[in-house]
């Protein structure tokens, strides 16, 4: 028998090797198969992509659940999703999205131009717990046309919309299912939801009404485990095919080993900040701050913290947009220079507080960062919190000097944009930018303001920018069609395949 | 006896309408808003307003503390803020994971236990005491999850025999649900097995110094009699506690190793509530718990008294 060494098959090929007697059963070995066991961190709080932030909501239901509009591509580009076309007026402010033909949710009820001002209108409905609701702010009217035809007006031009539209928090719903969609998500996706064990595990099944090419696999099981040793132990156990984005980075190079599994590094959209509190003594002086940045060794956090897996970056952008500026170099490690820059702003003794939240890069990644600080003469005391306690001191009530965390959401250089964002950094300059940049429809000029926006904040060193967050994964040979990248937090399985 | 019960119970109510003031106030106090938990960092005070008030956050404390323990009385457990589901139907799912996880656990180390302390009381001193009595040590030490580590790196990652982890649920039949609930088990029963056996057999010996124990065998009864029929009844006071405290523990403390096997039960729940800051999820669960932990310790009282008239006589 010479077909890949498959997860499902693999019990029963170990059987056959341990009893060194050949069982009939060895040839079910060669036939595809059709489900697939995937294994996730956090486990979703609820179902429904448009009523809640947590990233695990899109990891299970994005694409394969739920639908928008428009939809993010491996690579991160903007793709046709429900709407097969958009066009925009000149003026940028009119937006004219044509529909699918024959597309149905999983109850059976059509999908038409209604469940779309259904869907938006929801979303920036006064009342409305959509996490991410100034995507739709702009919005002032949404309009059904015909069954198929939607147009959507804006109150200030934009090139933003087909892009806004992509995100997990825009994703269609019908009106009779939408109030039950965070238990029991009816969507227009792939794939059906069958059930959820809490704590356990959610199963999805192939929807065999669906509009697009049919899916391969047949079952599909998400698996929620939070511990990464549990997590090493159930893939090398073979009871999950695969890992998307695993925990332990560590254990890497024991699956890249086996030949039962292959290791996939690819790219996130989390940029990894050391924040710093712009608007608290001395770190409101731009020295201090860029002597905080020079002080810091990237390379090291991302060897000590991560493994090795990381991309350095010198501003908050990801290195794999076509519009990225490398920047790194004007931040390269020179304890030297952060020194006389500490001397230059006349400050000594100087003590921060340094708050780290939960996950791996900032607990690890702040130990080295302090190291680092204190070669140059800045003490930290570090202060370990949790996300709920991040949240409130430091995102809400800004009181902290610095803190570590990965800005997740996919192009968000305009956080930098609101005076108010828990780093407190305040340039009109910057504003006026972000304001170009929003009505620009030209896609060059909107780049060009892509480079200078990247520049400005790297210039003002409003944080210490340290690497792009790698997205690890581990999966079972055989397994092909998975999202090496993560452009957008989601496990699109609709190219999955296992092969023969 | 009914006057002594009654007393027992006015108790255990006082200590559940104590505990939930306790529980209440200990989880108030904890900073963490879980609006904006839920929202993430792109949410707008306009739309974090709005889930607070959606969720009843918006009230003040003491109208929350009323409202729930209000349903608490009436068996209205209220429903979660993150999974938006009736936090009673989540218990309930929990607990056919828990419960039968405590009770494998428990009859594990009874088992194991109660012919160890027996065995070595009986040869006190002698070599298989002596075995016995450096294994229960071995037991204590062992931290649980490593020696739950070292089961799953034998019996799932090496022999393939069992899963590492995970609960297909019972309605994919017993045979499934027990294997995965079976290595878990062993790794809580080993530890609590070694305590147990350590207490009963100082209990046994030191019943065995008794005089009722000199009498018995004055008139007569053999060694095996003696340590059957009055040692180990008089011994087994203090291992009843123990077990009522054990199972406690089981039911409640065995997080860890839920999340070493990734089994969906009652410690993982709160776990997850509290990094989440699902506040009325936690308060209820630990209500749950206290209630079930003062429930044991009543059963325990009665099966003392049952054990031993004196205590009853006494009251």
């Amino acid at each position: 028998m010479i077909a890949p060494f498959q997860a499902g098959t693999r019990r029963a090929a170990v059987l056959v090797l341990a009893a060194s007697a050949s069982f009939g059963m060895a040839a079910d070995a060669v036939a595809a198969k059709t489900d697939l066991v995937l294994g996730m961190q956090l486990e979703p709080p609820n179902l429904d992509p448009t009523a809640g932030a947590a990233a695990a909501i899109d990891e299970v239901v994005y694409a394969n659940v739920f639908e928008g509009l428009t939809r993010f591509g491996p690579d991160g580009a903007v793709l046709p999703g429900l709407a097969s076309e958009w066009s925009a007026t000149e003026d940028g402010r009119r937006y004219t999205f044509t529909l699918r033909d024959g597309v149905r949710f999983h109850d059976g009820a059509a999908f038409s131009a209604e469940d779309v001002v259904f869907t938006l209108d929801r979303a920036r409905a006064e009342g409305s717990t959509n996490a991410q609701k100034a995507l739709f702010e702009n919005i002032e009217r949404v309009e059904a046309v015909d069954a198929t035809t939607v147009r959507i007006l804006l109150g200030e031009p934009s090139g933003d919309l087909p892009f806004n539209l992509a995100w997990g928090d825009a994703v269609m719903l019908d009106e009779a299912s939408a109030a039950t969609a965070a238990t029991a998500p009816v969507g227009t996706g792939p794939f059906r939801f069958e059930r959820w064990v809490q704590g356990d595990r959610v199963e999805l099944s192939r929807f065999e009404d669906y509009w697009g090419e049919p899916v391969a696999l047949e079952r599909v099981t998400f698996k929620f485990i939070g511990d990464p040793t549990a997590a090493f132990s159930a893939m090398m156990a073979g009871d999950l095919d695969a890992f998307p984005n695993f925990p332990a980075p560590e254990n890497l190079a024991q699956f890249e080993a086996d030949p039962r599994f292959t290791v996939s590094v690819g790219s996130t959209e989390g940029e990894t900040i050391l924040a710093m509190n712009n608007a608290r003594a001395p770190l409101d002086d731009v020295r201090v701050r860029r002597a905080i940045a020079l002080a810091i060794d990237r390379q090291d956090i991302i060897d000590g913290a991560m493994f090795g897996y990381g991309t350095p970056i010198g501003s908050h952008f990801a290195p794999h947009n076509p519009a990225y500026v490398d920047l790194v170099g004007q931040s390269a490690h020179d304890p030297e220079a952060a020194r006389a820059l500490l001397k230059e702003a006349g400050v000594n003794d100087l003590t921060l507080s340094l708050k780290l939240p939960p996950p791996t890069y900032a607990r690890r990644g702040g130990e080295i960062i302090a190291a680092q600080l204190r070669e140059v003469g800045i003490d930290t005391e570090i202060e370990n919190v949790e996300w709920a306690q991040w949240l409130e001191q430091v995102f809400k009530g800004g009181d902290f000097d610095l803190t570590i965390v990965s800005h997740t959401e996919p192009m968000d250089v305009n956080v930098y944009a609101r005076p108010d964002y828990y780093f407190r950094y305040d340039n009109p300059a910057f504003r006026a930018l972000m304001a170009a940049f929003a009505t620009e429809t030209d896609a060059g000029r909107r780049d060009a303001i892509l480079a200078e926006a990247q520049r400005t904040i790297a210039d003002d060193q409003v944080n210490a920018f340290l690497f792009q967050l790698a997205r690890t994964g581990v999966q079972a040979v055989g397994l092909q069609g998975l999202w090496p990248n993560a452009p957008t937090q989601a496990n699109d399985l609709t190219g999955a395949s296992w092969n023969e | 006896m009914l006057g002594w019960l009654a007393g027992r119970l006015v108790s255990l109510a006082a200590t559940l309408v104590a505990a939930s003031l306790v529980v209440f106030l200990v989880i108030e106090v904890v900073p963490g808003d879980p609006a904006a938990y839920m929202l993430g960092l792109n949410a707008s005070e306009e739309t974090l307003a709005a889930l607070r008030a959606e969720l009843g956050l918006d009230r003040t404390a003491p109208a929350r503390y009323l409202a729930w323990a209000g349903g608490l009385l009436h068996g209205d457990f209220g429903i979660s803020y993150t999974y938006r589901t009736p936090i009673a139907d989540m218990v309930a799912d929990r607990v056919t994971v828990s419960l039968p996880l405590a009770l494998l656990a428990l009859s594990g180390a009874v088992l194991l236990a109660f012919p160890a302390a027996l065995f070595a009381a009986s040869r006190r001193g002698r070599g298989a005491d002596t075995g016995i009595v450096g294994l229960s040590q071995l037991g204590i030490a062992v931290p649980n999850f490593w020696f739950a580590m070292l089961l799953v790196l034998l019996f799932s990652i090496t022999l393939r025999w069992l899963p590492s982890g995970g609960f297909p649920g019972w309605e994919a039949g017993i045979g499934p649900a027990l294997r995965s609930l079976l290595l878990p088990s062993i790794a809580l029963a080993l530890p609590q097995a070694a305590i147990l056996t350590r207490v009963m057999r100082s209990a046994l010996i030191d019943a065995l110094g008794e005089d009722y124990i000199r009498t018995a065998r004055a008139k007569g009864l053999s060694a095996r009699a003696v340590l059957w029929r009055h040692a180990l009844r008089n011994a087994l006071i203090p291992v009843l506690t123990l077990i009522g405290l054990q199972f406690s523990f089981l039911l409640a403390g065995a997080i860890i190793i839920e999340n070493v096997f990734y089994l969906p039960g009652l410690g993982r729940l709160v776990f997850q509530a509290i990094s989440s800051r699902d506040l009325v999820v936690v308060e209820s669960v630990v209500m749950l718990l206290v209630a079930a932990v003062v429930l044991v310790t009543f059963l325990v009282d009665v099966a003392y008294a049952w054990v031993d008239p004196r205590l009853r006589e006494r009251r």
